[in-house]
């Protein structure tokens, strides 16, 4: 996920010249059913980018709360595993999620040197 | 120095491996070649499934394996005695097959055979029952193996893989009697889970379900 992250951070560099701007923050929205841990993200991203034209860059993550919709009775909840994800309403099983898959760069703060 | 500038783009950190995997779904498409996904934990029998299900596929049908491995080619290897077309695809320290590895294993599988002769490919992901469920490779559907020795709980603890899954193989369970182990906690936590999966029971000792999963595989065919 890392090396797709910095990946997706070069690619988006292409667009400007990275020789003339210093990122500061990379700011990613991460959904609470996805199998990223944000901490590790955070480590990984740090220890890759040692030396490299992101190394002063800082990574925040906005956690994206998983929330499913009871298909009997339509209403919103939020799946726990303890409770085998279903809803707490109606005890139905997690047919429709509705947040919570999230695996997004959502703003890239730069300055232009 | 300049003010600072905010460029809010909301790109997919997947988004290079999802448009990889979409230009090997349309290679596959333009084949006719039905592409499926298997994924378990390290030990669950997907290579033994492969062996057993590809003696009797291969008689119906033209099939071909790429098979994914950390380190070693002794699945590829255990594969090959079919005498079917097998690329192995080592991936290192990676704990996933990734769009751009099965693009390289589909080029080489292009040197071995024309896939336009091929009706079926079945690709081996490595063991791993986290990283392979968010990685699309451009397979038409994800079969996830869960072998009953390891325990009914897994589809609550690596729920995205098997909510993913279009179909959800329970495997070695000729151990049934032998084990404490509760196949209806697990069908209702799969169910909870992925409600929209299919579930087989199969066992690679008594070949039971065997019948099941090759009818599901022949009717995905017939259909594609």
């Amino acid at each position: 996920m890392t090396k797709c992250l910095i990946l997706s951070m070069e690619e988006w560099a292409e667009k400007k010249n990275k020789k003339k701007i210093v990122v500061e923050k990379i700011n990613l929205k991460i959904g609470e059913f996805t199998c990223v841990e944000p901490i590790s993200l955070i480590n990984t991203f740090n220890a890759a980018v040692l030396g490299s034209w992101l190394d002063s860059s800082e990574i925040t993550i906005e956690t994206i709360p998983f929330e499913g919709k009871c298909s009997k009775c339509n209403r919103l909840y939020f799946p726990k595993k303890e409770n085998g994800y279903k809803s707490p309403c109606c005890n139905f099983n997690l047919e429709e999620i509705i947040s919570g898959r999230e695996l997004k760069i959502a703003s890239i703060d730069f300055k232009e040197k | 120095m300049h003010l600072p500038i905010s460029d809010k783009i909301e790109l997919n950190i997947l988004h290079q491996n999802s448009h990889q995997a979409e230009k090997n779904k349309i290679k596959f498409n333009n084949y006719n070649l039905l592409c499926l996904n298997i994924m378990s934990s390290p030990g669950a029998g997907k290579t033994r499934l492969l062996e057993i299900t590809l003696e009797d596929l291969s008689k119906k049908f033209h099939s071909a394996v790429l098979e994914g491995d950390m380190t070693t080619n002794l699945d590829a290897a255990r594969l090959e005695k079919l005498n079917i077309p097998v690329v192995p695809i080592t991936t290192g320290r990676a704990c996933h097959l990734d769009a751009n590895m099965v693009s390289g294993g589909l080029k080489l599988l292009e040197k071995k055979i024309n896939p336009n002769l091929l009706d079926i490919l079945l690709v081996e992901n490595v063991g791993n029952l986290v990283c392979p469920a968010e990685f699309e490779i451009g397979e038409h559907f994800k079969v996830a193996l869960l072998s009953i020795t390891e325990g009914e709980d897994k589809p609550l603890k690596y729920p995205i893989m098997f909510r993913e899954a279009d179909l959800i193989l329970i495997t070695k369970v000729d151990l049934l009697p032998h084990l404490n182990f509760d196949i209806n906690e697990l069908k209702s936590n799969i169910a909870s889970t992925n409600p929209k999966a299919d579930v087989i029971e199969i066992s690679s000792i008594t070949k039971s379900g065997f019948d099941l999963w090759q009818d599901w595989i022949s009717k995905k065919i017939l259909k594609f």
